[in-house]
């Protein structure tokens, strides 16, 4: 369908994507560099840097969630995508289905587990252990990071794994490769753009969570989306301070997809995120 | 072998869903308690039907999700109508703005709209157009981050469809508007019924920018479900989650149903031509 007017279709799009999108991107921008009265500074990306220690906390522990999802969904992805049609069917569905609750609930119901007189020290209580410090630690933030997204490591994987032809690997197998050479050279390389894949969709939202950190993290254990927050929303209001740290993150993620992306070769990108 | 991958799903299983199990389970707890079982009681439910904070914020959930998705869909699929016959740069270029919000976490987006809000805030203030963060700034944000999956799941139908189909109507003296809704939207309905239904999907459970831009007057259901996690310990939210997963379960099963439903039939269909 070409016509001399078809490309006016997109305009309302286009404009829409400039007040909302581009503008806003900018404003980011735009207040990370200018203090109150419009002047140029570096003051507020200069000051990122005293809160280098909560960066680094943020990119550890979502880079560990990150392993995590991928050590825990790798093995079920290929399991799945070796099963009969309707038996995947099922396991799509019942891996979707924690996925459609809304992450408040999903992190409030780790909180109520993990409390201290909560259902897991009362488990083990039983047994005679415990009780133990869980909640308010960094290890109940990533616990949450994995829990909330490991569907989004496994469903890449599944998707991308699908595509791989038994036959392959049975022509590996009777070519004499063993379990592990299939794996090393078989299937682990085939699988690789869905590997980068997952690991962007763990990764980018547990590093820049902040609901995450303050239900199950306390305190203690703040992250950069939780100081973004508290300079937008909290009471320490300094949106240029908050627009700088927003920007420093956005790098950051740009940083390490970009460094994923050597890894991925120059796949088809198309279609990739959904 | 056989068993042990049996044994890995069901640990996984259990990974998910117990823990919303439990939260299910003390939804029925007579006392507040979140780890002892005192006795059953649906109390909490009815309370939840008796409370006006929640019942109110689900209704707007329910109204931002509607108004937004659909003003998503009607741009989304005219964008997608008309990038497809863009030539390839100009296309690239916009199809790289669109991934955009994707990509982008979402805290950055809420922020980037909260200082354009308040921005025009205090613009249109002056000239005594003043508003406050409410409906309308939860709307216009939502539209924005739903854009992307309409056009997403549009494209991709406008370029499988038969562009000779278009033009033969046109020389069979239909006019192109007319043409455009008899043959072109038929054609890629099914894209946009899906990016219409993510869309609205993505607008019921977004926390994070809602969360940026919504005023105290419009707050969502997820909005009104974090504060009260924030204030004290309340088996309604319990209540809630157990409503939510059923109605969840029950719209993915007839989902599942219906589509193998109707790949068994174009199944049977495929096997008799």
């Amino acid at each position: 369908m070409k016509t001399k007017y078809s490309s006016l279709f997109t305009l309302p799009y286009l404009l829409w994507s400039l007040i909302f999108i581009i503008v806003p991107m900018g404003l980011v921008v735009v207040f990370a560099f200018t203090t109150d009265s419009g002047q140029f500074t570096l003051d507020y990306v200069s000051q990122v840097g005293e809160y280098t220690n909560v960066l680094v906390r943020s990119v550890w522990l979502a880079a560990i969630a990150t392993v995590i999802c991928l050590v825990i969904g790798y093995p079920l992805a290929f399991i799945m995508s070796r099963m009969p049609g309707f038996q995947q069917q099922t396991m799509l569905m019942l891996i979707m289905l924690p996925m459609w609750m809304n992450f408040l609930l999903r992190t409030y119901a780790w909180m109520t587990i993990l409390e201290k007189n909560g259902l897991l020290n009362k488990l083990l209580g039983f047994i005679g252990l415990g009780p133990f410090d869980m909640i308010n630690t960094q290890g109940a933030v990533v616990l949450g990071m994995v829990y909330n997204y490991l569907p989004f490591m496994i469903l890449p994987l599944y998707s991308i794994m699908t595509k791989i032809d038994s036959r392959t690997i049975e022509a590996a197998q009777d070519l004499g490769a063993n379990t592990k050479n299939v794996f090393l050279r078989i299937v682990i390389p085939m699988s690789l753009p869905g590997i980068s894949t997952g690991i962007t969709m763990v990764f980018v939202p547990s590093v820049s969570t902040f609901i995450i950190s303050r239900m199950l993290g306390g305190g203690g254990n703040l992250l950069i989306g939780d100081l973004i927050d508290l300079q937008f929303l909290g009471n320490a209001y300094n949106p240029h301070l908050g627009s700088a740290i927003s920007l420093v993150l956005m790098v950051l993620i740009l940083l390490c997809m970009s460094l994923l992306n050597q890894f991925n070769g120059d796949e088809e990108r198309e279609g990739m995120l959904l | 072998m056989k068993w042990l991958s049996k044994t890995y799903i069901w640990v996984i299983m259990l990974f998910l869903y117990a823990p919303i199990g439990v939260l299910i389970f003390f939804s029925f707890n007579q006392s507040k308690s979140r780890s002892n079982f005192t006795g059953f009681t649906l109390d909490w439910y009815t309370r939840l039907f008796h409370n006006d904070l929640i019942l109110q914020s689900l209704l707007n959930t329910l109204i931002v999700a509607l108004v937004s998705s659909v003003i998503a869909t009607v741009i989304g699929t005219a964008a997608a109508v008309g990038l497809n016959s863009m030539k390839k740069w100009k296309k690239s270029l916009i199809m790289n703005i669109t991934y955009l919000p994707i990509v982008n976490p979402e805290i950055v987006i809420g922020v980037s709209f909260m200082l354009l809000f308040v921005l025009a805030q205090g613009l249109l203030g002056r000239i005594n157009l003043g508003f406050e963060f409410g409906y309308g700034t939860l709307i216009l944000a939502h539209v924005t981050f739903n854009l992307p999956y309409v056009i997403l799941n549009v494209l991709p139908k406008m370029r499988q469809m038969d562009k000779y189909v278009y033009e033969a109507a046109l020389d069979l003296g239909c006019p192109p508007v007319k043409a455009f809704f008899r043959v072109v939207l038929p054609e890629i309905m099914p894209g946009i019924l899906s990016g219409f239904l993510m869309a609205f999907t993505y607008s019921l459970d977004d926390f994070v920018i809602s969360y940026f831009v919504s005023g105290a007057s419009s707050q969502t259901l997820p909005i009104t479900i974090y504060s009260m996690t924030r204030r004290k310990v309340s088996p309604e939210i319990n209540a809630i989650s157990a409503i939510i997963f059923v109605v969840v379960l029950l719209v993915l099963l007839l989902v599942n149903f219906h589509g193998a439903h109707k790949e068994r039939v174009s199944r049977r269909e495929g096997g008799l031509a």
